[in-house]
């Protein structure tokens, strides 16, 4: 990144990307990033690396065969249930 | 003296197990999304379907003690993330020893030199260089106490608080454990980049 990198906002944009801050952070973090161009790139590409965590991270779902497990985990589950 | 009607007893018998049964039905909707938390805070598929069996088992056996109207999909995880310590796969690994402060930009100038001067490819076309394998291996290999936390924040997207509550550790320690994964696991992946150009 070309612009003069900002160190001490690494953890702050961090919070509020996690929705951590309060509404007064949160205004004062925006209104950084208006005006921080090496800031802005670096919220934009974290933003994009936690989506593309999540997507990455969570493609694989949950067999068929433990729903049915878990199900057949269930008090009530009465023997007809369970085929 | 039983103090309650035969009739009273049978209604609040079925008041019971209708509380029971809606607990369970709210329980398996929740499966899906607290198995693709599970399967990384554990080891590997098998061993995720192995938690979320003996979690389920547990929550149903423990259905009373959910206050209902709560986070149920918090409360899941809580005991899936105490099952996981309980089977004794705590084994820390020591965090590599690089800087604090090195990684909080690094993946992001490695994946733009891997991508060649002034490509001006956007952040998504960027992050498609880190293969799926990467990712999953860089993840795998974060200490359990960190992974737990940016897998709870990151994929299962609790607060701080409710993290806090879940691994029952204090939320200053979720914040500073969050803070070094997320720099371990970018500069993991950074250095994958290695060969790439």
């Amino acid at each position: 990144m070309s612009e003069v990198p900002c160190n001490k906002c690494g953890e702050l944009l961090q919070l509020y990307l996690d929705g951590e801050l309060s509404e007064v952070e949160t205004r004062e973090a925006e209104a950084h990033l208006d005006e921080c161009g090496y800031c802005r790139r670096y919220y934009r590409f974290e933003r994009a690396f936690r989506a593309h965590l999540r997507k990455v991270l969570t493609d694989e779902p949950m067999s068929a065969e433990l729903r049915v497990k878990l199900v057949e985990l269930r008090a009530d589950v009465r023997p007809s249930d369970r085929l | 003296m039983s103090g309650q009607a035969p009739d009273a007893a049978g209604r609040s018998l079925a008041e019971e197990a209708r509380n029971r049964v809606r607990f369970e039905e709210e329980a398996l909707e929740h499966a899906d999304q607290v198995y693709q938390v599970a399967r990384h805070l554990a080891g590997s598929k098998e061993e995720a379907e192995e938690l979320m069996q003996e979690t389920y088992a547990r929550a149903f056996r423990s259905w009373r003690s959910y206050a209902p109207g709560t986070n149920m999909r918090a409360w899941l995880l809580r005991i899936l993330t105490n099952l996981n310590i309980d089977r004794g796969r705590r084994k820390q690994r020591q965090p590599a020893t690089s800087s604090l402060e090195e990684g909080d930009y690094s993946l992001y100038d490695r994946l733009e030199e891997a991508a060649g001067p002034g490509s001006g490819e956007n952040e998504e076309r960027l992050l498609s260089r880190l293969s799926q394998s990467d990712i999953v291996g860089s993840l795998a290999e974060l200490p359990h106490d960190f992974r737990d936390v940016l897998v709870l924040v990151d994929l299962g997207e609790f607060s701080y608080q409710e993290t806090a509550q879940i691994l029952s550790i204090p939320i200053g320690t979720v914040m500073s454990r969050l803070h070094r994964a997320r720099q371990l696991l970018r500069q993991s992946l950074a250095s994958s980049l290695g060969g790439q150009g």
